[in-house]
């Protein structure tokens, strides 16, 4: 059996990358992808600790998770899509209305 | 497993607001124009809703095996959401009829954000708490975006959503750590096995993380910079609401997993501290040298947040009745204070600059004296609501041996008192500029703002009731 911390490792490295493109890059489509990357490594992280402990309240709040997740991507992308209307770009550098 | 109606009773307001909001997407997907039934219905909800608090309020304890907790905590915070929604909602009308956008939906996503706030409340259980805090949030998402064809509005709901939905990974990512090293989402049983492993990294990060994804709900420094442009940018009703009803909710939640449930060791305990102090200065500092009123109001949220980090910080009763009074100060006052530009703002940006409230009160005597008087309490001087807030506030930290974050507290707020006196010199001492025509004042929107400044100034009279009230929350 793979050892537990190998998962947890795994899912580190994956909320660090997601936590990254998220600072890094510019375009909001790939800058959702990455928060769902960060969501994802939590998913992996809960059902790698359930899976161990034998407990299974975290596989259960992954399904949660999910949900919400899908939820919020319905409302995300409609976003996008609202401000790809008015704007005709979704490079987060150039939605610049707003600053002091 | 045990299932029982004690259960049901216990949470009827969420039950109830549940069942009524999917209820009220029927009617406003079935009516042909079902703006000004929304609206209504929207009031009969929240009211009814507030109504049935008042029978949790005796059912202390935990329902639905310690899932939920119940009585007089999530009740107090159930009334101040409540209260909240509803004077955005009396507020919103007008608003939404002058900017064009008088939609059904908005009520019904507003109703939703309650909902979520209530569950946030109530929550006894890490999953409980994630499902409250992305339902109020997913709304709030879409509010913030209202205008779909503003340009600003777009901007505002798209930072808050991408912000928000990276602090939601972090939340979860905490959750996920702190399930592991623990083995239960539960917050009464986490707190027992904290007792024993005091050492457990797993959950110390785990427990960093999830204040993180607090903090940024709570909008606290470093985790605010997405504050003032969704506040700026999102309709003026609705950056009323998230400085309220989202701050209280997100609050409640700290109050719970970390004054509460898991007692902060020193280490916790003086890391919130930082987080107060550079808030409460550094919010403080920035509206300083803002032109816009609501730039200036999200900043002054921003510091808001800081004096109220300081009752979670100090971590004892005096610090936790400090932060559900605050709660509720704060909401009428700020409430009040985005109430105000919204009844006065057109769809051409005026009243949006603080330079253009100069003479209001020779045009609007009413409305400038309500706009005075929440700046006055909003800057802490007494006797209004805001100065027992504060002040209950700083005294616990310096009973929790922390003077040094009282005194920060208080330099702060004596600088805050700068920009807030600024708008009512404005008011009051400036000349009216030529050919300054007046707003026609809704009465609706007149009475959310006179309700409001009513409370402001009975808190600030008797304090010692909602105290005492507070006192017997745990």
């Amino acid at each position: 059996m793979i050892p537990l911390g190998y998962y947890i490792g795994l899912s580190a490295i994956l909320f660090t990358i997601g936590v990254v493109g998220v600072l890094t890059l510019r375009n909001a489509i790939v800058i959702f992808m990455s928060v769902e990357l960060m969501l994802n490594s939590a998913n992996l992280a809960l059902i790698a600790f359930s899976a161990y402990s034998g407990d299974p309240a975290g596989q259960i709040l992954v399904f949660f998770v999910i949900a919400v997740a899908a939820a919020e991507s319905a409302v995300g992308l409609a976003i996008i899509i609202a401000l790809f209307r008015n704007k005709l770009t979704v490079n987060i550098d150039e939605v610049n209305v707003l600053k002091w | 497993m045990s299932f029982n109606y004690n259960d049901m009773i216990a949470v009827s307001p969420i039950l109830f607001l549940s069942a009524y909001s999917l209820l009220l997407l029927i009617v406003d997907a079935s009516l042909k124009r079902p703006a000004n039934i929304c609206y209504w219905l929207t009031l009969v909800g929240l009211v009814v809703s507030g109504f049935l608090t008042v029978f949790t309020y005796n059912a202390s304890g935990n329902a639905f095996n310690g899932m939920v907790f119940t009585g007089r905590f999530p009740a107090f915070f159930e009334i101040v959401f409540v209260l909240s929604a509803a004077l955005s909602v009396l507020l919103s009308k007008p608003y939404l009829e002058k900017e064009r956008i008088n939609f059904g939906e908005y009520y019904t996503l507003l109703l939703f954000a309650t909902l979520g706030m209530m569950i946030m409340a109530s929550a006894r259980d890490l999953m409980v708490l994630f499902l409250g805090l992305e339902l109020m949030s997913i709304s709030l998402y879409v509010l913030a975006g209202f205008v779909r064809r503003d340009a600003k509005s777009n901007e505002a709901s798209l930072k808050y959503f991408l912000l928000g939905a990276f602090a939601t990974g972090f939340l979860l990512y905490g959750i996920a750590l702190v399930y592991g090293a623990s083995g239960t989402t539960n917050l009464s049983v986490i707190l027992e096995r904290f007792s024993v492993t005091q050492n457990d990294p797993l959950l110390w990060i785990g427990a960093a993380l999830i204040l993180v994804g607090l903090s940024f709900k709570i909008s606290a420094v470093p985790f605010h910079m997405w504050v003032p442009d969704v506040y700026e940018g999102s309709p003026t009703t609705i950056s009323g609401f998230m400085s309220t009803g989202s701050k209280a909710a997100a609050f409640a939640a700290l109050v719970l997993v970390f004054s509460y449930s898991v007692h902060p060791s020193w280490q916790l305990q003086l890391v919130i501290a930082y987080l107060a102090a550079f808030t409460m200065v550094i919010g403080n500092l920035i509206a300083l040298v803002q032109t816009n009123i609501k730039r200036m109001l999200a900043y002054s949220s921003i510091a808001h947040a800081g004096y109220a980090l300081v009752g979670i910080a100090a971590a004892n009763s005096l610090g936790r009745t400090g932060v559900l009074y605050y709660m509720l100060a704060y909401t009428f006052m700020q409430i009040g204070a985005f109430g105000v530009v919204s009844v006065l703002e057109n769809k051409e940006g005026k009243y949006l600059q603080i330079s253009d409230y100069e003479g209001l009160a020779n045009k609007h005597p009413v409305i400038a004296a309500l706009m005075a008087l929440f700046m006055f309490s909003l800057a802490g001087l007494p006797p209004l609501a805001g100065f027992f807030g504060k002040y209950y506030l700083f005294a616990s930290a310096v009973s929790a041996q922390m003077t040094w974050l009282a005194v920060v507290g208080v330099l702060a707020s004596v600088v805050s008192v700068y920009f807030y006196l600024n708008v009512v010199v404005s008011m009051y001492f400036k000349e009216l500029p030529e050919g300054s025509t007046s707003v026609a004042i809704s009465k609706l929107g007149a009475t959310a703002l006179i309700i409001a400044a009513a409370a402001v100034i009975e808190l600030g009279l008797t304090p010692g009731y909602v105290v005492a009230l507070t006192e017997r929350l745990f």
